[in-house]
């Protein structure tokens, strides 16, 4: 069905969470929760490009197929993130990101 | 019409729990919200015609990620769960600057006058998508697989090695 919505509107969603991820990414002080806004952001990305799709290209197919790249290296960052900040917190014994400052002097 | 009130509802239901991911001050609620922001996203995709998208988001993310997530928190927060995800010193900058990031990319949408190509999405998705992947796109699917299988060997690994070194010491 062709839509009545303008592309406009997901734009601004997409951008919308985009800057809710951001805040989370620049702001929080838990690891966890750092890892958890990048995959926010991620999800903003794959909203523009499946509407991009939709709108501007609805038989070509590749926004769709660029969003499943996506899905996927998004599964490899979270899983290797939560591995390295469960490697860190047994080490350190804190979730706390300004705490990992060991390349500073 | 019907379309728009279902995008506001998505919408609402979207930006609301993600807000509520950066506010809560608990970090096993804030991730109960990340799932919602998941579900949320996939109502987003099926609006938008992509049904396979939607599916592999509902699995992918909130099965596999937020289990993953929740898992991880449980097993290593051990002080003070209720005052585990606060904000840091930088969010007094932190919020100019992403609120500048929004305005830029609405008011740059908002100017721009689009013309949508007026051609309906084909129904049948998965039978577009599977040749793209599989033919036009098959070293990228690939490198995918390599990837996946490096990352999570290498997980594995990041994991049993402090296990070790902490065991020892």
């Amino acid at each position: 069905m062709a839509t009545s919505l303008s592309p406009s509107y997901f734009i601004f969603l997409s951008a919308a969470l985009f800057a809710i991820g951001a805040y989370g990414v620049i702001a929080k002080k838990n690891i966890i929760a750092v890892l958890v806004s990048i995959e926010m952001m991620l999800a903003a990305v794959n909203i523009n490009l499946v509407a991009f799709n939709k709108f501007f290209t609805p038989e070509a197919f590749i926004g769709q197929v660029f969003a499943i790249f996506v899905i996927t290296v998004a599964a490899v960052e979270i899983g290797l993130g939560l591995a390295l900040a469960i490697a860190l917190i047994r080490k350190r014994g804190t979730t706390n990101l300004d705490d990992f400052d060991w390349l500073k002097w | 019409m019907g379309e728009l009130i279902a995008f506001i509802i998505l919408a609402v239901c979207l930006l609301g729990s993600a807000l509520l991911v950066v506010t809560l001050r608990d970090i096993v609620h804030a991730v109960l919200c990340v799932i919602l922001v998941f579900f949320s996203v996939a109502g987003i995709f099926i609006m938008l015609n992509a049904d396979f998208l939607a599916i592999v988001q509902v699995v992918v993310y909130a099965g596999g990620v937020s289990i993953l997530v929740v898992f991880g928190i449980m097993t290593v927060q051990r002080i003070d769960i209720h005052n585990s995800n606060t904000a840091n010193s930088r969010f007094i900058f932190a919020i100019p600057v992403v609120f500048g990031v929004f305005l830029v990319a609405a008011i740059t949408a908002a100017r721009n006058i689009w013309t949508p190509a007026n051609v309906p999405v084909p129904a049948n998705d998965i039978q577009h998508l599977a040749p793209l992947l599989l033919e036009n796109y098959v070293i990228p699917f690939e490198a995918a697989a390599i990837l996946l299988t490096v990352a999570m060997t290498g997980a594995l690994l990041l994991v049993k090695e402090v296990k070790d070194s902490g065991n020892k010491s």
